[in-house]
């Protein structure tokens, strides 16, 4: 049995990741995949930690239904290394400690493989220690401030050079708007403050003088914004073309969204370019005020390639809800499930320190077209884009980068960290390995 | 009349084509428009506005519209209901291609578009488009803009607009760079711009008052006109976080009166007031789709309509969770608290299992969108009709305490039951009509707050913090307390706020607070008299 199962197996996902994108699953719907045997014997553990309660439930509830998805579509295919997967569902309740009982909980007791899960940089860096410790993989799907690198994490979202760089590249062209002065807004924690860091750096190096420069935090749910946006639109009337740069946060975009509207701020005027704000946002807002503001990720869903339109059909059928939108941090589970797949089949086991070996190099087509990359860094290659809102409730993409960009774990703008690169491969096998030195500093920085 | 008068030349223009045997021009002023790049496309909008072409006026509404199509194989086509018109001719199409796709839009083209549909709006027979696209191009004082505001200049009778063309004609001139010979004009615009004394102007005269290029003169008088601005500013901008002060003011007076009468008057500890006030959102919400979906006529005042709804709504299920809940659990304020606040854990579930986790979108009607401006001071309506909206119900609440039998039976239960009881009055039936009150107020507030904050399950847990603050920090029990804590706390959250910023600002706010009831625990207005526990 265990002879003939993985061989099956293995050509499926052969298939998977020589054939071009549209071949493989292509491939994955021909009738003669029905016939793939049923996986058998001791299942494959896969853990989900993201929250089902509590303010994160908005955002991470969707992240449980879709890796939901791919398991059940996984276990179709015939299972991995001809064995079924298990989801293993567990709810931290959008309660940070409790994301770390949660992680401990999975990795030790119910001894998952691999674990997909959190959305805030706080529960993330909560649950670190606990996965060095405990030699877990964790799949972080969402965009982050960077400025970490763990040997135990796959970091499947945006680092701050795959999403806030270019989208100031993008409001400093001509075709965004050349725009000369810039607001820079957020809710007030960890993700908002170093990537607002790393931007005044940058736009700093661009010729972006200090007193063009306006740094705004917020409290978490905040919901009266009229002084604030008073204060932009006071900013921006001061003769030079003015952006904001938004990494508001959760709930509190619906309320700032509606006073720009209200206070006649339109994208023509001041644009707002969010990190944030995906199509899940929207789908709570009337967006005809917003028409022309703007999002910068590396998946929209009004992309328009088989692989999109496939997954979205999916989707659909699979919530059983044709309205229920897609995201980016949904295309970065996508990314990263099949990447693991992939590194399993190859290593041939899901022994944890040789399938974290194996996931470096690992392809995977994404959604948009392209090919995402595991860097040795434990970050993707990922395309931009910049999208507006329309008033149907999507983004039109109006601007991509040409190729995609690698991840940077450390970033090259905030002085401490300009000479650290993340390289898990050997030689260097260190998360923080300073280039001017050729030192590891180990543990302590990261 | 006019589009027919244009058919008429387009006609004209295709008889000419057709007789002398040319097929479609290969580049000409629209082909721009078919190559997908926004630079290209925003020149050609621009470029036809200034080729004065006959269908430049129909291009730009159909792009405005999204009307507008092209054919990657050429051919540019607007969508007129069903059928399409060639854009270039502005005839009929018969056979259109195939592979249509919407010329592409982005924030620059939208710009162009703008000031292209402003210049031609300057012409616009109606006083209140005039003054738009004057103030449109006041704004965005564009060199190109000047012959074309110039020329309307010679041409407007209406003073307010031709005060706004001069500001305009004015802005643009500073705007550009000095050239020798042209100090008396300058000093003249800068003298129009200090007429309009508002930010746009402080812009462009700090800019010449900083220039080097500038004379001394021209410097000097830029400067005073600055500083006169800034002056006048700061006087408006004290009358501005006065209205975002009684505005935030209003919100947190109308979550916390519902919480003034269950808390303040029965001394039940409601964590579920939040709730109430999501639930009030949420029937908003059903009474907008239910109109949409049956009365179509109805829709402008559908948030009306859901006043009187959320009210009932609330108030059944107050009555409903104080018959099935805290009656018996008068007397132990602990285990009110702890019943209430699982409760509301289980009115958060319930509304994510039946309507999702994600936000739905209430609408705001037409009417309730955008600001007036007073002055310098920007009102905005939505704003302005909760505070008119929460005094109203201030006031109905009041009337309702001092005029009916239910007020006064209320005031007699809340200070000595056991006399009340003698009495004759049936505090059981009391109790559950005051909770059922205070309960359908959270709702009037949900539907409030439904304008203006996102409709989510957690909507209730960001307000019931701010609505026990206002009505301990006002009074227990003290109606007026509680108007008087929530303006203090509004306005004084909006004065902190510009200076040490949000985050700060509600930080101090809730100590002084603290540091208030420290010294006076029973609030700004303690209720006083015999039948007060000590």
């Amino acid at each position: 049995m265990s002879d003939i199962l993985p061989k099956l197996s293995r050509r499926a996902f052969g298939r998977l990741a020589l054939a071009s994108s549209v071949a493989a699953i292509g491939a994955a719907y021909r009738p003669g995949q029905a016939l793939a045997a049923a996986p058998t014997g001791q299942p494959i553990k896969v853990g989900i930690l993201h929250s089902l309660s509590g303010t994160m439930a908005i955002s991470e509830t969707t992240l449980k239904d879709v890796m939901l998805m791919l398991i059940a579509e996984q276990n179709r295919k015939g299972g991995l290394l001809g064995r079924p997967l298990e989801p293993v569902i567990v709810d931290p309740a959008s309660n940070w400690p409790l994301f770390a009982e949660k992680a401990r909980q999975l990795l030790s007791v119910d001894k998952v493989d691999a674990v997909f899960g959190c959305w805030t940089s706080v529960s993330r860096k909560s649950v670190l220690p606990v996965f060095e410790e405990l030699n877990g993989i964790l799949f972080y799907p969402v965009q982050y401030e960077g400025q970490e690198c763990s040997r135990n994490i796959f970091y499947t979202g945006a680092a701050p050079n795959q999403q806030a760089i270019p989208a100031v590249d993008y409001l400093l062209s001509e075709e965004g708007g050349s725009a000369k002065r810039f607001a820079l807004v957020g809710t007030d924690y960890v993700y908002p403050r170093t990537t607002n860091q790393i931007l005044a750096n940058y736009l700093k190096s661009k010729g972006i003088k200090d007193e063009d420069i306006m740094v705004n935090y917020t409290p978490f749910g905040q919901s009266d914004w009229q002084t604030i946006v008073s204060q932009i639109k006071a900013f921006g009337a001061a003769g030079k073309k003015t952006a904001v740069v938004s990494t508001i946060n959760g709930d509190a975009n619906v309320p700032f969204y509606k006073e720009l509207g209200n206070q006649g701020v339109s994208a023509t005027d001041i644009p707002v370019m969010a990190f944030s704000v995906g199509e899940e946002e929207l789908a709570g807002m009337d967006t005809a005020p917003l028409v022309g503001q703007l999002a910068a990720w590396n998946y929209f869903e009004s992309i328009d390639t088989p692989e999109n339109k496939l997954f979205i059909k999916e989707w659909h059928e699979f919530t059983k809800n044709p309205k229920r939108t897609t995201n980016d941090p949904m295309e970065a589970h996508y990314i990263g499930f099949n990447m693991w797949v992939q590194a399993v089949t190859k290593a041939g086991t899901t022994d944890h320190d040789k399938v974290i070996d194996t996931m470096i190099g690992i392809r995977q087509p994404n959604l948009t077209g392209g090919v995402a990359q595991m860097l040795p860094n434990h970050h993707l290659t990922k395309p931009v884009y910049i999208g507006e809102i329309q008033d149907d409730g999507q983004f039109s993409v109006v601007w991509k980068t040409p190729s995609t960009i690698a991840g940077q774990a450390w970033s090259p703008w905030v002085p401490e960290t300009k000479n650290l690169i993340g390289d898990w491969s050997k030689p260097i096998s260190c998360g923080n390995y300073n280039t001017a030195t050729k030192t590891c500093i180990g543990k302590k920085h990261v | 009349m006019c589009r027919f008068s244009r058919f008429l030349w387009a006609g004209a223009v295709c008889l000419l084509l057709a007789f002398s045997g040319m097929q479609v021009a290969v580049a000409d002023e629209f082909s721009g428009l078919e190559s997908g790049q926004f630079n290209t496309i925003a020149n050609t909008v621009s470029a036809l506005v200034a080729s004065g072409n006959s269908q430049a006026g129909a291009v730009i509404d159909a792009l405005g519209k999204r009307h507008l199509f092209y054919s990657p194989a050429g051919g540019v086509f607007i969508r007129s209901g069903s059928t399409y018109v060639d854009a270039r001719t502005g005839q009929f199409v018969q056979n259109t291609p195939a592979d249509l796709k919407p010329v592409r839009m982005n924030n620059y083209v939208r710009q162009v578009l703008a000031s292209a549909n402003a210049e031609l709006e300057l012409l616009s027979p109606q006083d209140a488009v005039r003054l738009k696209a004057a103030t449109q191009m006041y704004a965005q004082h564009n060199p190109v803009m000047l012959p074309a505001i110039n020329h309307a200049l010679a041409l407007e009778k209406n003073s307010r607009v031709r005060l706004k063309l001069e500001q305009a004609s004015a802005a643009i001139v500073l705007a550009q760079p000095m050239k020798t010979g042209d100090e008396a004009s300058r000093l003249a615009a800068v003298k129009a711009l200090g007429s309009a004394a508002d930010l746009e102007a402080r812009g462009v005269l700090s800019a010449v008052a900083m220039s080097d290029h500038e004379t001394a003169e021209v410097r000097k008088a830029a400067a005073d006109t600055v500083s006169s601005i800034d002056l006048k500013q700061r006087l408006w901008s004290i009358l501005q976080n006065a209205f975002y002060g009684l505005s935030y003011g209003s919100v947190l007076l109308l979550a916390a009166t519902g919480l003034a009468i269950t808390f303040g008057v029965m001394g039940v500890i409601n964590m579920a007031h939040g709730e109430l006030m999501m639930i009030g959102a949420y029937t908003t919400w059903m009474v907008q789709q239910g109109i949409r979906a049956t009365v179509l006529w109805l829709e402008p005042v559908s948030l009306l309509v859901a006043i009187p709804v959320a009210f009932c709504v609330c108030g059944l299920l107050g009555i409903l969770i104080e018959r099935g809940l805290i009656r018996f659990l008068y007397g132990r304020p602990l285990e009110t608290l702890l019943a209430t606040w699982g409760l509301s854990l289980i009115l958060q579930q319930a509304i994510r299992s039946i309507f999702g986790p994600t936000n739905i979108a209430v609408v705001t009607p037409a009417w309730l969108s955008g600001s007036w401006m007073l002055g310098s001071v920007d009102i905005t309506l939505n704003r302005l009709a909760i505070f008119v909206f929460a005094f109203l119900v201030l006031a109905a609440l009041m009337l309702i305490m001092r005029k009916t039998s239910l007020g006064l039976e209320m005031r007699a239960v809340t200070q000595n039951r056991r006399m009340a009881a003698l009495m004759g009055i049936r505090t059981p039936r009391v109790d559950a009509l005051a909770f059922g009150l205070g309960a359908g107020l959270a709702g009037l507030a949900g539907v409030a707050v439904s304008q203006i904050d996102n409709v989510s399950p957690n909507l209730g847990q960001s307000y019931i913090i701010d609505s026990f603050m206002v009505v301990v920090f006002g009074g227990v029990g003290n109606l007026w307390g509680t108007l008087a804590a929530a303006m203090t706390l509004g306005m004084g959250g909006k004065i902190l706020e510009p200076t040490i910023g949000a985050v700060s600002a509600k930080i101090s706010i809730l100590v002084l607070v603290i540091l208030y009831i420290q010294r006076h625990p029973r609030g700004m207005f303690p209720v006083r008299g015999r039948g007060v526990e000590s």
